[in-house]
């Protein structure tokens, strides 16, 4: 069973998002995304486990049996999220500890576990990293979409303290997109994170709803009608 | 002979919902002349704002939900939460303030879970909820009893130029609460906020709410259980904890009752027919939970005043309430509770 890499990428960004779709790893996309650099910070860390762990994985699946499958697994996830953990403490000591426990909860994101099983445990190791990497980047993507529209909505700026990742260069990203802002406190609190996902995944589907009426318009021309039954119901005008 | 083909109800109750609405309104009009006579124009701006805010963010999302839009906007349930939204802000609130709180009372309270009638909280306790954690410097800002006058008012509504300090005071509960020293008659005489048992403006706000709220108890807008129910919990709570009149004071019964919105709360937003118990047993339930809440967030949380906490609370239990106070239905045996094995 291949997948195609053009496949793999549209599911990992798009079709088969892990923040959007899936919904798996909510507990470090809600918790971390108050600001832009956590959420990057966090994103970045999420998916170099995930592409370690999913060549990791890919590697050893046919000399690990079915029955210890997932404590193998969790282990190479874990002893990746330990690297990296002290990777992250001897660059970004600032954000590490910002980041605080979440970055060894990394361990515990239910999307790593779910790629080692659903798709590394399966297919070659090119393909799981790839898939590694395209899951990573969606889910990243998202985290950095909803980390930057709570910063915007609750401070009025943008990048704050990018410094905290890309050292001192950074300095001076920071963007006061709104002056004399007074601060929407609720953006950053958890209840923001909740809204903004929620928001975000509904304009996910709307933008897949409108694509498919697109289609299906420019379809049904030569598409026969297949049922007339008579709607019953009543329909809410 | 054709028989006309009419499907029930035959028979039409007069309370129908913008019937209810209207009355609502009505029963609020003590509350308000008396707020105004203590704030000036301050109650009537927030309101006009309030209410066109509502109107226009109901209308939008109606709109964007393809839901007739005039249908909906008639029957005046988008008025009631922005009017009781408008009461519960503080007088002179600025203009940005009110179309935050009314944004999400309206869209995120209402219109997002299923419009009229589906809303698991009260929305105009949503909007007060959200304004109230995100700008607690404007949300705090009582204005004194007649000290703003109304150019000063309008340029703070719609161009946020800040009063002078002497306008602002901190309400009652609020002063009672950040009291460390001062004995319960040394703070009365402290501060012209404080009038006979509650606040100078405070008490006379209440009793105005609670005549309103008479009044649709005696049209037979809602069963007493409710309001009884908030009322005499918060009652026997401050009655418990009344520690005297020492500087550790927690407030009197009375103070509880006649503070803060107390009264609002009890007549005009614990009796919310959507987001409150259904069964008579569960309303009093309900209601008794608000009151014990709204005494524990008073005397020991980290705000003045738990109306809206309290009432979100209990909204989050409604379901849960309903469940277990299911009534008996005439010629059935009591509920079973619960679900039997293999059901």
């Amino acid at each position: 069973m291949s997948t195609s890499f053009r496949e793999i990428t549209i599911n990992g960004l798009w079709k088969n998002n892990p923040g959007l779709v899936q919904l798996l790893g909510l507990c470090p996309l809600l918790g971390t995304s108050n600001s832009t650099v956590n959420a990057l910070g966090l994103g970045i860390a999420t998916a170099l486990v995930l592409i370690c762990s999913n060549a990791a994985v890919s590697l050893i699946r046919n000399t690990v049996t079915n029955a210890v499958r997932l404590p193998v697994f969790v282990m190479i996830i874990a002893a990746l999220t330990t690297c990296i953990e002290l990777l992250m403490q001897a660059f970004t000591y600032e954000l590490f500890q910002i980041l605080g426990i979440f970055i060894p909860l990394i361990t515990t994101n239910c999307i790593i576990l779910g790629r080692a099983e659903a798709f590394a445990a399966k297919n070659s190791m090119l393909s799981a990293s790839y898939d590694g990497l395209m899951m990573g980047i969606g889910f990243g993507l998202v985290l950095v979409a909803i980390g930057a529209t709570r910063e915007l909505l609750g401070t009025g700026m943008l990048f704050t303290n990018m410094h905290l990742l890309f050292g001192s260069i950074a300095e001076h990203w920071q963007i006061v997109v709104f002056e004399n802002y007074k601060g929407f406190l609720l953006a950053i609190l958890p209840p923001g994170a909740f809204l903004v996902l929620g928001l975000l995944i509904a304009l996910k589907n709307w933008i897949d709803q409108l694509y498919a009426e697109r289609i299906a318009n420019t379809v049904t021309v030569s598409a026969p009608v297949v049922s007339r039954r008579v709607r019953v119901t009543g329909v809410v005008e | 002979m054709t028989l006309p083909r009419i499907t029930s109800p035959h028979a039409k109750g007069a309370n129908r919902t913008q019937r209810v609405m209207l009355l609502v309104i009505a029963a609020t009009v003590p509350g308000i002349l008396t707020l105004s006579y203590f704030f000036g124009i301050g109650p009537l701006l927030n309101i006009v704002l309030a209410c066109a805010f509502a109107l226009l963010f109901e209308a939008a999302i109606l709109a964007l939900r393809k839901r007739p839009v005039g249908f909906f906007l008639k029957d005046g349930s988008v008025l009631v939460t922005g009017l009781l939204l408008a009461l519960a802000l503080p007088p002179y609130s600025p203009w940005w303030l009110i179309a935050v709180a009314t944004g999400f009372a309206v869209v995120f309270g209402k219109q997002l879970f299923g419009g009229l009638g589906q809303n698991p909280f009260n929305p105009a306790m949503l909007g007060y909820v959200v304004v109230l954690v995100s700008f607690p410097v404007d949300m705090t800002a009582w204005p004194a009893a007649h000290s703003v006058d109304a150019i000063a008012g309008l340029q703070h509504v719609f161009f946020g130029q800040a009063f002078p300090d002497a306008w602002s005071q901190a309400t009652v509960l609020d002063a009672l609460k950040i009291n460390s020293s001062l004995t319960i008659e040394e703070l009365w005489n402290s501060s012209s906020a404080f009038g006979v048992f509650a606040g100078y403006s405070s008490e006379w706000v209440n009793l105005a709410f609670l005549l309103g709220g008479l009044f649709l108890l005696h049209k037979k807008l809602f069963s007493w259980h409710a309001p009884l129910g908030m009322l005499a919990a918060l009652f026997i709570m401050s009655l418990l904890f009344w520690n005297g009149n020492g500087s550790d004071s927690q407030g009197s019964p009375l103070f509880h009752l006649l503070s803060g919105a107390t009264m609002l709360g009890a007549f005009f937003i614990v009796t919310d027919p959507v987001s409150s118990a259904t069964s008579v047993q569960g309303r009093l339930i309900f209601g008794i939970g608000v009151g014990v809440l709204i005494y524990i967030i008073r005397a020991w949380g980290g705000y003045p005043d738990g109306v809206a906490f309290a009432v979100l609370l209990m909204n989050l239990c409604a379901p849960t309430i309903d469940y277990f106070t299911r009534p008996r239905t005439y010629g059935h045996k009591a509920a079973k509770r619960g679900f039997k094995a293999g059901e």
